[in-house]
């Protein structure tokens, strides 16, 4: 098993490599010149190229995408010059801030996605399917950031049970409780839809399973009904749910651009949105760099849980 | 008289290739050092079980797969000169029937259409051609002439394995690799689809490399038999030489195992 | 003549009977539900400038947010006082124009880069789907967002980045589909028939994989839609004064708290586009995937339905450890229940075997399932008999009770032991939970137990093999454990359903050896399904053959045998190539194939 892991985690390094190619290529064409950008129009040409120099851009983009990858390493991400501090100090502050609100979406959606979808595959056709055959359409249907707006309106200006925005009150805040009731507008919005595709997966995979030849011969062996569906299905039919559950975590990581700018949620992803448009090329490349690396981080777990229920996959 | 398919030390390896890390991956041996021959209007049989390679000899002969080491001749020429020229090289020469006659029809097209690449791309023949040229492919494997508009999942397993036998016939070949042609149907229809091949063979004047895991079936059709066991043939002669007098082990353990009424 | 035209009427009705997609579809009421709202909101956005609605673009300050149902203004107007109706109606043009787009531009570079790559294999595929890949390791949104980055916002460069995010997704599946299918005989068959590559492509596979496109982008295409308004939302996407569903959301934001209604309507519209297109793409894909055409995926019960129209009164069970009377088994077809099993009688002595042959369709493997209710159900319902064990009717008995008959009194063996052991679980462990159903025993001693039941089935070096997965074993090794799993609790009666056919003839003769072995030891009852003469020659004292769901002859194996009575068994016998007969097998076929043509002039 931990030979296992090792394996999967070598084999991430590629992938890490091919990520930071990508966001850097994608960074590096960025039209427009940075020191333009951050000396203004009126930049003398010594100037402009003073900080070419300083930024290493008047190197081959092989050069400069080694150094780039260098300076990472050691920590440095560079530094937001509209912002003024280092990249990385701005990236940690607010990914701690994504992570909470995207590791409680994933949490919620995960259970409450496999809940629904086993009762409504095992209740088929009853109401109880329905109704969740219902949610399930509706939760995938409907914009997140809508979604956000209408619960904002609704428990937050009309019915003033939870705070609208933010992470933390204004004044007097700060301590976990004050946390959790901020938390829960954008965790339940942002848990909507991945809920919704979890729940329909695991209620298709749950039906697929059931009529396989090893759940015959569960119940030929005597078996009550509980045991199949519980043992014998379940298993099987998490195996090809687990994978979706890494890919939600994406979704959620993604998705949280949207929650984060309609709840002003301190996260990364309200703050990419700004760099974006503010054109802070090196927060912007931060911030991708490290919410896909996380991405990657999530994918790896699902495949050594997937190994650990699959001994199939191990070899 | 020059032979139709010649064998010689015929090697096919899978696997085997490097990895990223410097590792090989698992190496199986399909095919080893095989030597034999089919000749003009002869039915050779190779008799093996799962595992034993005889498909993916019988997949090089027609060029769906590349040998590792080793010559093949087909009607004489060169099996490496007539890769050269595409799989269409072979086709002219020597056709496939395979054991999944229902997965060896495109079910998205009619049998028409899947009857008129070899006669057009192969044979060159026009709109007229054709069209009689299926005709007479149909009554030869007796199916009915509109069979042809027809798909494929409108018919049986037998039904299904006569029009995949007329769409080999139809490139006019001199050669025939049937691959377990009757594995998969049932008893009734096998001993139909049997005797449509030997009537087929005098017909045609063909020669049949005909693979299977069945003795009986084996015994029933064949001039000669090869035993292939672990890519290997253990033993070649003819079929009554071979079944009342069988010398290898593994050949003798074989015919003991067939069920017998 | 009438006969023969009344034929050909039956004929055509049932033709026409068999639906096509579309009508598949319809029949589908929340896929028409879809159909039919998408249709309007595209009618009505396509027909935007054909409609009596003010300019969305004419700002007027005097008449800033006009409530809903002003006069001119029939869902009022926004911060800057321009018609929300006209406004959405334009934006939902824009929005659904953009979102189709790009589903279409994903949906042709995807599928282009997944059937290349899954029809050439090897590097090509190999260093396509390493592209693939990375893309894939993005979060979804991020790349998009990334993509507008470097871009530049705009509704155009939103569309792109939307696209692009979405290849990936058509890329992996479509490659999917693509390597099963050019692995398949069909594609091997084309090639010999003078094709090349591009035109197996194109004309083979393509087909094949058209569906799957469709129901990809079908299922694609609302993701599309809210993914392109998101990013308007953000201010990434369509730009001022153009506006989309996702833009005008985004600029009613800020008066959300004063004037929610100026959000809730392009808000709401982008959720009925995109319920709309996800109802009519699961439609699509129910109409266009055969597997749940069949109906397939419907849950099946612990036991079959029994619906007996009457129950035969039970016979003196004399002496017989299993006695089935008279029994029916149907499949729900589209006019009502269609028998499988017409009425099938036969017993089963304590010690005996018998044989049940029959070719494909012949309702051997249903009756055997039948006996315990372990016919998927749907479609399968017991439409009559009785099957009674020890004098008692086991389709009268209550669930729980017939469950504790199963893997006790009777228990089964079936066909393909690679699919019939759950691939999840240790075989020690799955023999063990048989004991354990069955018998009071702890954990320990079940494994013990099962490790015993291994080295009865002679299964090689049974202690290390026993927490062994059922992928790491041979075939005839799995189905020892198959085997070792049925004498789990000492049963009366062994049900093999063609326990040797997916297995090698040398393997095939061991198994049966070991069958006959505990038969022996253990008096077992044995009933032996199987389309093979020589088999039932080797091991059955008595055989049964059905054909069309009856039993059309049965009888001791060696007068069967010897002297078949009914025209199918001969037939079927004459047809069964004998070793030592050789080509005079053909002979014989060939003269018997004479005579019935003669006999059918």
């Amino acid at each position: 098993m931990t030979g296992y892991i090792v394996k999967r985690l070598f084999a991430a390094i590629p992938v890490l490599v091919g990520l930071s190619i990508i966001v850097f290529l994608i960074m590096a064409a960025i039209p427009g010149d940075p020191a333009t950008a951050i000396l203004g129009a009126f930049a003398t040409p010594e100037n402009v190229a003073r900080i070419n120099q300083q930024l290493g851009l008047d190197k081959p983009l092989w050069d400069q995408y080694f150094i780039w990858v260098g300076n990472l390493l050691h920590g440095d991400f560079g530094r937001s010059y509209i912002l003024n501090r280092p990249v990385l100090d701005e990236i940690l502050e607010r990914f701690s801030a994504t992570l909470i609100l995207a590791g409680t979406s994933l949490v919620i959606c995960s259970f409450l996605g496999l809940l629904a979808g086993i009762v409504s595959a095992v209740r088929q056709f009853t109401w109880v399917d329905r109704v969740v055959t219902f949610f399930v359409l509706i939760g995938i249907s409907m914009p997140s950031f809508f979604l956000g707006l209408l619960m904002i309106i609704v428990f937050a200006v009309q019915w003033r049970l939870l705070p609208p925005s933010g992470m933390f009150a204004a004044y007097g805040g700060g301590d976990l409780p004050d946390l959790l009731r901020h938390l829960v507008l954008p965790a339940a919005t942002l848990s909507v839809v991945a809920t919704g595709v979890i729940a329909r997966l695991t209620r298709a995979s749950m039906l697929e399973v059931l009529r396989q030849d090893y759940v015959r011969t569960a119940r030929a062996k005597g078996l009550d009904e509980r045991t199949v569906i519980y043992k014998h299905a379940f298993k099987a039919a998490l195996v090809s749910v687990v994978p979706v559950i890494g890919i939600q975590a994406g979704f959620v990581l993604g998705g949280a651009v949207y929650i984060e700018t309609v709840f002003q949620w301190p996260g990364i992803g309200a703050m990419l949105v700004k760099a974006i448009s503010t054109r802070d090329i090196l927060l912007v490349q931060g911030g991708v760099l490290v919410v896909a690396a996380a991405y990657v981080f999530f994918n790896l777990l699902a495949d050594v849980a997937q190994s650990l229920l699959d001994p199939r996959l191990k070899t | 008289m020059e032979k139709a398919i010649e064998v010689t030390n015929l090697v096919k390896t899978f696997g085997g290739k490097r990895t990223l890390f410097g590792g090989r991956t698992h190496e199986v041996q399909a095919v080893r050092n095989v030597t034999l021959a089919l000749e003009q209007g002869e039915t050779l049989a190779i008799v093996g079980e799962s595992g034993s390679g005889k498909s993916t000899l019988a997949r090089m002969v027609v060029g769906l797969e590349a040998p590792t080491s080793g010559e093949m001749k087909i009607a004489g020429r060169a099996w490496h000169d007539l890769a050269a020229d595409g799989v269409r090289a072979f086709g002219n020469m020597i056709q496939y029937v395979f054991q999944d006659p229902v997965a060896s029809l495109n079910p998205r097209k009619t049998i028409g259409q899947t009857l008129d690449a070899p006669l057009r791309l192969l044979k060159g023949y026009d709109d007229a051609k054709r069209k009689s040229r299926m005709k007479d492919l149909f009554d030869a494997v007796q199916m009915p002439a509109d069979t042809h508009q027809r798909y494929p999942h409108e018919f049986s397993g037998g039904q299904a394995q006569r029009i995949a036998i007329a769409r080999a016939l139809a490139a006019e070949p001199r050669i025939m690799v049937l691959d377990e042609p009757v594995s998969a149907l049932d008893v009734s229809v096998q001993a139909q689809v049997l005797v449509l091949l030997e009537d087929l063979k005098k017909e045609f004047d063909l020669s049949y490399l005909f693979i299977s895991h069945d003795l009986a079936v084996v015994e029933s059709i064949s001039d000669r038999v090869a035993v292939m066991y672990f890519g290997e043939v253990v033993e070649l002669g003819s079929a009554e030489q071979l079944f009342s007098a069988p010398e290898h082990d593994y050949t003798k353990r074989l015919i003991s195992s067939a069920p017998r009424l | 003549m009438s006969g023969s035209a009344t034929m050909k009427r039956v004929e055509v009705i049932k033709e026409s009977r068999r639906p096509t997609a579309w009508q598949l579809l319809m029949n589908n009421t929340l896929a028409a539900i879809g159909f039919y709202l998408i249709c309007a909101v595209i009618l009505v956005a396509v027909a935007a400038p054909l409609l009596p609605i003010p300019n969305p673009d004419a700002t007027s300050l005097a008449e800033r947010f006009l409530p809903f149902g002003s006069p001119g203004h029939l869902l009022g107007t926004d911060h800057l006082g321009r018609d929300v109706l006209a406004r959405l109606i334009w934006g939902t043009q824009v929005s659904l124009l953009v979102g189709i787009s790009a589903s279409v531009i994903a949906a042709f570079f995807g599928s282009a880069i997944g059937l290349v790559s899954g029809y050439a294999g090897g590097r090509t595929d190999n260093l396509m789907m390493r592209g693939i890949d990375m893309l894939m390791a993005f979060p979804y949104i991020l790349l998009a967002l990334a993509i507008v980055a470097v871009l530049g916002p705009g509704l155009m460069n939103a569309l792109y980045a939307i696209s692009v995010v979405n290849i990936p997704f058509f890329a992996r599946n479509i490659r999917g589909i693509t390597i099963g299918l050019s692995h398949r005989e069909f594609v091997d068959a084309a090639r010999l028939s003078g094709k090349g590559h591009l035109s197996i492509i194109l004309t083979e596979i393509l087909p094949n994989v058209l569906p799957v496109i469709v129901i990809t982008m079908s299922t694609t295409v609302g993701w599309m839609i809210l993914e392109t308004a998101g990013l308007s939302f953000l201010g990434l996407g369509a730009q001022p004064p153009q506006a989309d569903l996702g833009s005008m959301l985004g600029e009613a934001r800020t008066q959300m708290f004063t004037h929610p209604f100026v959000a809730t309507a392009p808000g709401l519209m982008v959720f009925i586009i995109v319920m709309s297109i996800n109802l009519l793409g699961d439609g699509v894909r129910d109409a266009l995937d055969p597997r749940l055409r069949a109906g397939a995926l419907s849950r099946p019960r612990a036991v079959t339905r029994i619906e007996r129209r009457d129950t035969p009164t039970a016979q003196p069970a004399g002496g017989a450890a299993l006695n089935v009377v008279e029994l029916e088994t149907s499949f729900e077809g589209t006019k009502g229940p269609e028998p499988a099993v017409k009425g099938v009688s036969f017993s089963l002595s304590k010690g005996e075997c018998l044989g049940l042959i029959g070719e494909s369709g012949s309702g051997k493997s249903v009756t055997a399932l039948s006996l315990l209710g372990l016919v998927a159900s749907p479609p399968g319902i017991i439409t009559g008999g009785r099957v009674d064990i020890d004098g008692e009717d086991i389709l009268s008995m209550p669930e729980t009770k017939i469950t504790s008959y199963r893997g006790g009194k009777v228990a089964y063996v079936f066909q393909d032991p690679l699919t019939t052991l759950h691939p999840l679980f240790t075989i020690g462990d799955q023999v063990a939970e048989a004991i354990r159903v069955h018998q009071p025993v702890s954990q320990t001693e079940a494994r013990a137990k099962a490790v015993e039941l291994f080295k009865a089935v002679r299964l090689p070096d049974p202690e290390q093999r026993s927490s062994a997965y059922p992928h790491e074993l041979s075939g005839g090794q799995r189905q020892r454990v198959g085997i070792a799993m049925a004498l789990a609790n000492d049963p009366d009666i062994i049900i093999a359903d063609e326990p040797t056919t997916a297995l090698d003839v040398t393997v095939q003769a061991e198994i049966l050896r070991l069958l006959q072995v505990l038969r022996e030891e253990r008096g077992l009852a044995l009933l032996f399904i199987t389309h093979d003469f020589g088999v039932v020659a080797q091991i059955c004292d008595k055989v049964a053959v059905m054909r069309y769901g009856k039993i059309v002859e049965a009888g001791a194996t060696s007068e069967v045998l010897r002297n078949p009575q009914h025209d199918y068994t001969k037939r079927l016998i004459a047809c069964v190539p004998k070793p030592g007969q050789g080509r005079a097998f053909l002979e014989g076929v060939r003269a018997l194939l004479d005579r019935e043509a003669r006999g059918r002039a």
